[in-house]
């Protein structure tokens, strides 16, 4: 198997409280993958952590088989829609065009072919007559679109995205879907953080089942089984959780001071 | 007052006060105006300390001061706020008052001497324009130009990190150097904008041009003019006010000029503004008005079973409505052929059977809605559908009828009317 995501041993603490536990997996090139499991399961922590926005206590990961670094221009994140402002003074170009920022075109203009590129990534969205638009006039899945739009004008070969799904339309269901599909016949990969168990099964083909442990990892044929299921959402491990608050309350450091796990290729 | 050096000294002013506007906006879109308050009470300290230890006359060494003490000021709320279980306003508050207060004892300990006054220390306070002298005065406005530049180039980085810093972070820009060059020009524009109006009304200047020029403009570019354009004017105010009338510091007239922009942005501005929302809730009831009264005849044609006209005295009868606004609603529905007036009173035309169906249906299919989807009583949902039948959009219509199977009856068994194609 061609590995696009590995996730090595991976602990997560978020204000110092664990939020995944050793959790460990190799996902696969050119499928539509759900991250799926209930709330406040780490989905979103491992997205970030993945994305570089958050540090791990141990472990590490990697995309194409090298330090996200080394790979940033071939990977598109996708933010949660509710994470942002949508107050914010901007239309919708404004947002699509963020997708072809880079750390060496900073302190450049925005060229035509930037341009160009976010005009497509609009199109395949269906919100070119939106262009114009004022950001804080659009409605729930047209806001989502704009971020997939954004994401599409990175032209990368891998995209992580972060509940796209939440609140959204019919129409930017069937958008998205359709974009999915597109997208995996180009050969590119999809990770999708979804809390649904009801359309998990129809969007993907491959499912990380998570709650703050890796429940499992696989093809959706052997992952979405009762009993894994049950698993990941009947309920919290009590001994976790408790120990979990414990470790947040004693300010416990969960490795030594000195401990370093090193990253095999830094 | 309209001599070579009183215009010097005006540019000049314009241009600290529309520099500091232009970095206030971005703390103003953050959300975190009250930093910008902090850091411009704790550049106090700063300042009277660069003038005790160093020369009191050269501005170089107040602008190193300020700089020191803004820096110390905004990592110490910083660290504060992630070392601590403090809230943000009480990290913001605790470290303004203290350093405010060190600044004052230092003030009063360098005015007895004398030597502060002399050099006018007083106008860190509430500003005095028109006491810098014309070398500040140079410095502090080439400072203000290279604000003003550092925005420019920075544009990109502030503009994506105050939108969506993850993302900002994700593609790899440098996230950590952007937000400390973001620091350096806040406390930068504070220490420029102190110049006009003073430490205790600093945050005025930083905030008040940015809220305003948000009413007016949707462009984050136009809106950074509109901010300088403002403050500059406000400024202009300031200045000739405290230089006509003696002992009249320049602060509190630039914060009272800024506070007139903004409460005429937030009245008269289009869209956003309070006369224009105002305007529109005065529109949604018209629309209500019109759209009941054309439910009225289309259930009175439901119920007879053919064409009904009522005159006005029987609407009135039916409607809790004064005949004067009735006569408004009539004219407005006659105008757009919605209605007719004939010899026995007002009837609907097609179109106006169409619009009153619409109505109807609404109604009745919110009803079920609510009975099918949230499981209320069917003697609770009447006044909740007389609502909603008025904002319902056709999107949201085709959803409900999808999601409900093109149901034909409501819970009362009164048939939902479609349109017959």
């Amino acid at each position: 198997m061609e590995k696009s995501i590995e996730v090595h041993n991976l602990t997560v603490s978020y204000h110092s409280k664990p939020v995944l536990w050793d959790v460990d997996f190799e996902l696969p090139k050119g499928k539509i993958i759900g991250v799926v499991g209930p709330n406040g399961s780490g989905k979103t922590t491992m997205l970030k952590t993945v994305m570089g926005l958050m540090k791990p206590d141990s472990g590490y990961t990697e995309i194409f088989g090298q330090p996200l670094d080394k790979v940033r221009e071939r990977v598109s994140y996708v933010p949660q829609r509710e994470s942002v402002d949508w107050d914010f003074p901007a239309d919708v170009m404004d947002v699509v065009l963020m997708g072809r920022y880079r750390k060496n075109n900073l302190f450049k203009r925005i060229t035509k072919e930037d341009r160009r590129i976010a005009t497509e990534a609009l199109e395949k969205v269906n919100l070119l007559e939106f262009a114009d638009r004022q950001i804080s006039q659009l409605s729930g899945g047209q806001q989502q679109r704009v971020f997939i739009a954004r994401s599409l004008a990175q032209q990368a070969d891998i995209y992580l995205m972060d509940e796209p799904f939440v609140g959204v339309d019919a129409a930017t269901e069937d958008a998205i879907l359709k974009l999915l599909r597109d997208m995996k016949n180009e050969g590119k990969t999809v990770v999708i953080v979804h809390h649904d168990l009801q359309t998990a099964n129809e969007y993907f083909d491959w499912i990380v089942l998570l709650n703050t442990r890796l429940v499992a990892a696989g093809p959706k044929e052997e992952v979405f089984t009762k009993e894994l299921l049950q698993e990941a959402y009947g309920g919290r491990l009590t001994v976790l959780s408790k120990l979990g608050d414990l470790i947040s309350d004693t300010e416990f450091p969960l490795r030594e001071p000195d401990f370093k796990e090193d990253h095999p290729k830094e | 007052m309209f001599d070579p050096i009183f215009i010097k000294v005006l540019i000049g002013t314009l241009l600290l006060a529309a520099s500091s506007s232009v970095v206030g906006a971005f703390s103003f879109l953050k959300g975190e105006s009250l930093v910008g308050d902090a850091i411009a009470h704790a550049l106090l300290p700063g300042v009277v300390l660069a003038f005790i230890l160093g020369d009191g006359r050269n501005p170089l060494f107040l602008i190193f001061g300020a700089l020191v003490a803004g820096l110390i000021a905004h990592y110490g709320i910083s660290f504060l706020e992630q070392r601590t279980k403090l809230k943000a306003d009480t990290a913001i508050s605790l470290v303004l008052s203290t350093f405010f207060g060190f600044g004052i004892m230092l003030l009063s300990a360098v005015q007895r001497t004398g030597l502060g006054q002399q050099a006018g220390l007083e106008r860190f306070l509430l500003g005095k324009a028109a006491a810098i002298t014309l070398f500040d005065l140079y410095v502090f406005a080439a400072l203000a130009v290279v604000l003003l530049v550092s925005v420019a180039v920075f544009f990109k980085g502030f503009q994506l990190m105050t939108f969506n810093e993850d993302f900002a972070a994700a593609i790899g820009l440098p996230v950590q150097v952007i937000r400390f060059v973001f620091t350096i020009l806040t406390v930068l524009a504070v220490t420029v904008g102190i110049q006009s109006v003073g430490v205790v009304l600093m945050a005025a200047l930083l905030i008040t041009p940015a809220a305003a020029a948000r009413s007016w403009t949707s462009s984050l570019r136009f809106m950074l003019v509109l901010s300088a354009v403002f403050a500059a004017v406000a400024a202009l105010m300031g200045t000739v006010v405290s230089a006509s009338l003696p002992k009249m510091p320049t602060g509190p007239w630039i914060v009272l000029g800024l506070g007139g922009i903004a409460i005429i942005s937030l009245l008269f501005a289009p869209e956003k503004g309070w006369i224009a929302r105002r305007k529109r809730a005065k529109g949604n009831q018209l629309k209500t008005q019109r759209e009941n009264l054309l439910k009225l005849l289309y259930g009175a044609e439901e119920r007879e079973g053919e064409t009904v006209a009522m005159t006005s005295d029987m609407i009135v009868a039916m409607r809790r409505q004064h005949l004067d606004g009735l006569r408004k609603t009539l004219r407005s529905l006659k105008k757009e052929y919605l209605l007719v007036e004939r010899p026995d009173g007002f009837a609907l035309t097609d179109k106006g059977r169409s619009e009153g169906r619409r109505v109807v249906r609404l109604h009745r299919l919110w009803e079920l809605y609510l009975t099918e989807r949230l499981g209320m009583a069917a003697d609770h949902i009447h006044p909740q559908a007389e609502t909603m039948e008025h904002i319902i959009t056709p999107e949201i219509e085709a959803l409900i009828v999808k999601e409900l199977g093109n149901p034909e009856v409501d819970p009362h068994q009164s048939p939902i009317p479609y349109e017959e194609d």
